[in-house]
């Protein structure tokens, strides 16, 4: 027979499981394979890093009015300096490049409060950003009326073009895409089919095909003399396209989601919307945000193929515009070093916020 | 059943099942159930597993689809009318087996859900109604809590505390202790034990709890193989089990 009183106190632990060291010999040297893939790597770095840094920084201009003013050492960055504008606002008229700075100030700071969690009111303010700006934000970007001169979208172009078509692209395609997992996962057989059809015809074709085809084959069966809008049209097509992907993205979140938890919002009287919209939705979209951000990474990225129907995102001009100005030959790689940049920048940005919203909602359930 | 409860008006009765039957694909689960629940009466059903106990309290609340028969809530017939079917369910509260709390909401947004988009409370009365069953289920320090951080015999007290806030008139218990550590078993039933005996609410209980059946229940109902086989007083019941699946049952359970 054993019998204690006394309760052990908890010892901290022993030394040699942590630190730089520890952490060097477990994940970098734990084996010979190791050790010489760590070596490798190094090696690798050594080879590339050090001349990356002298060409991009130690040897680069970064003032110069023209080409001759770049020695061809390092990168010409006085080459994006000057042509910095057109790859933001395209053939936007410079003289109205105002309206468009406007429009996004407008944008970030209605967007600024909707991230301090005591602001008051927020479902108004949201619903003010996504229901009244759009028509603001249009106004002022596209004008022709109120006093403003008409800009039209075959201007527009740029870093603003691909703000707009993934900022547009990204907030429609998400609730179709939920409307559509819900509507997969009906049990109503006409709701399910329309779904499943929708859903699966739009992410058998390219991208590309349905650019070309909402550009070139739409306006011969629409009547004559219509014209509708290449950018409104190539939007339409992103917005359907991605949305079949999020519906996916968002039925794999659904099916993760206990049947006991539809069950209880139910049984408590609560409608199908009501225990969707307020017990089933928050969970699962909680659960698929790596894969939502996934798929507006892709989004994002993808806005580069309206190049194919004449519209000139920030690659487009950097590659089309930039690259066929003669005065200015020659500085190809720092144009795509440059596009590469913004654009990672932004993913990055995106996957950074997606593991932030990641720890604020989660709360202390394990699933 | 006693003539006398035959005899009865038919709108003393809460709940009535009539001829009900229920198949899970081509497996019969409910075999012409006949139950009569008075208002204020206290109902334990037990039985083997796969007896289809939880099926039948299910089918009250329409989660699960009956078949054939009738279903009769306050004197009203439940069909498929999804109306109906939401005007009965504010009126019956249910307690899973799992809890099936709302993971993403604290313990106080678990308890005015339901008040406030179906019953159309204003936030601080329900959060008020929400105190007091909180209170009453003795965890009102928990209230700004997530469910993830309580123990299971706190959120199926929360449970129960959330079902009560829509204040029900039948409140259905789907075996709330078998999920469970046995040191948290009690704290439960004495909630429910505690609801029991305030009277007024017309409980079902599906349950293994033999103690707590003996203590509060009217009846006794056990089902096997989807029937009702035996219905009797807690007394008679557990004394003197009238069939051999019963004497069966009840003397593998009790030891």
């Amino acid at each position: 027979m054993y019998v204690t009183d006394k309760i052990l106190p908890a010892q901290p632990a022993p030394s040699d499981t942590k630190g730089p060291v520890v952490w060097l010999k477990e994940n970098l040297f734990s084996s010979p394979l190791n050790i010489l893939m760590t070596l490798f790597a190094v090696y690798l770095i050594y080879l590339l890093v050090p001349p990356a840094i002298q060409w991009a920084f130690i040897d680069a201009d970064w003032f110069a009015a023209t080409r001759d003013g770049c020695s061809r050492e390092g990168a010409c960055w006085a080459y994006i300096a000057n042509r910095f504008g057109q790859t933001i606002y395209g053939f936007y008229p410079e003289a109205e490049q105002w309206r468009v700075n406007t429009a996004f100030l407008m944008l970030i700071v209605l967007c600024i409060p909707l991230f301090i969690n005591s602001f008051p009111k927020k479902m108004w303010l949201g619903g003010f950003i996504l229901i009244i700006f759009p028509f603001i934000a249009f106004f002022l970007i596209h004008g022709g009326s109120f006093g403003l001169v008409e800009v039209s979208t075959d201007k527009w172009g740029g870093l603003m073009l691909t703000l707009i078509i993934s900022i547009i692209g990204i907030t429609l395609a998400l609730p179709l895409g939920i409307i559509l997992a819900l509507g997969r996962r009906s049990h109503m057989p006409i709701v399910k089919s329309v779904s499943v059809l929708f859903i699966e015809f739009w992410r058998g074709v390219p991208l590309i095909t349905v650019l070309f085809m909402s550009s070139v084959m739409l306006p011969l069966f629409m009547p004559e003399g219509s014209d509708f809008d290449k950018l409104a049209r190539a939007m339409i097509g992103i917005i359907l396209f991605q949305s079949a992907y999020v519906a996916e993205v968002v039925r794999g979140g659904l099916q993760a989601i206990p049947k006991g938890q539809y069950e209880a919002a139910v049984a408590m009287g609560l409608t199908y919307w009501k225990s969707m919209f307020l017990v089933i939705l928050p969970q699962a979209l909680k659960l698929v945000i790596p894969g939502l951000v996934n798929t507006f990474i892709a989004l994002f990225k993808d806005t580069t193929l309206v190049l194919i129907i004449g519209l000139f995102d920030l690659l487009g001009v950097v590659q089309n515009v930039l690259g066929a100005d003669s005065k200015w030959l020659g500085f190809e790689t720092e144009g795509y070093v440059y596009a590469a940049f913004v654009f990672w920048l932004f993913c990055f940005g995106m996957s950074r916020y997606s593991m932030a919203l990641e720890r604020k909602l989660h709360t202390g359930h394990k699933r | 059943m006693s003539e006398a409860n035959k005899n009865a008006a038919v709108n003393d009765y809460i709940i009535r099942m009539i001829n009900l039957n229920k198949w899970y694909g081509d497996f019969h689960v409910l075999k012409d159930i006949n139950l009569d629940v008075k208002q204020g009466e206290r109902i334990v059903i037990c039985g083997p597993s796969g007896s289809g106990k939880s099926t039948l309290i299910r089918c009250i609340n329409h989660l699960e689809e009956h078949q054939k028969g009738q279903i009769v809530i306050e004197g009203e017939e439940l069909t498929g009318d999804i109306k109906h079917l939401e005007k009965v369910r504010t009126n019956v509260g249910m307690c899973f087996q799992h809890f099936n709390l709302f993971p993403h909401l604290t313990i106080m947004d678990n308890l005015t859900l339901a008040p406030i988009w179906v019953r159309k409370t204003p936030k601080a009365e329900a959060e008020a109604t929400a105190m007091k069953y909180l209170e009453r289920v003795k965890i009102p320090d928990q209230a700004d809590k997530f469910p993830g951080q309580l123990s299971g015999g706190q959120q199926q007290r929360v449970a129960i505390a959330r079902s009560l806030c829509m204040n029900p008139k039948v409140m259905l218990f789907d075996e709330p202790t078998s999920a469970l550590d046995p040191e948290m078993i009690s704290e439960v039933l004495d909630v429910m034990v505690e609801l029991a005996e305030e009277g007024g609410m017309t409980m079902l209980c599906v349950t293994h709890e033999m103690g707590f059946a003996k203590q509060v229940a009217d009846r006794v109902i056990f089902m096997d193989a989807g029937q009702i086989i035996e219905e009797n007083t807690p007394d008679e019941f557990f004394n003197n089990p009238q069939s051999e699946r019963t004497q069966l049952f009840l003397s593998q359970i009790i030891h």
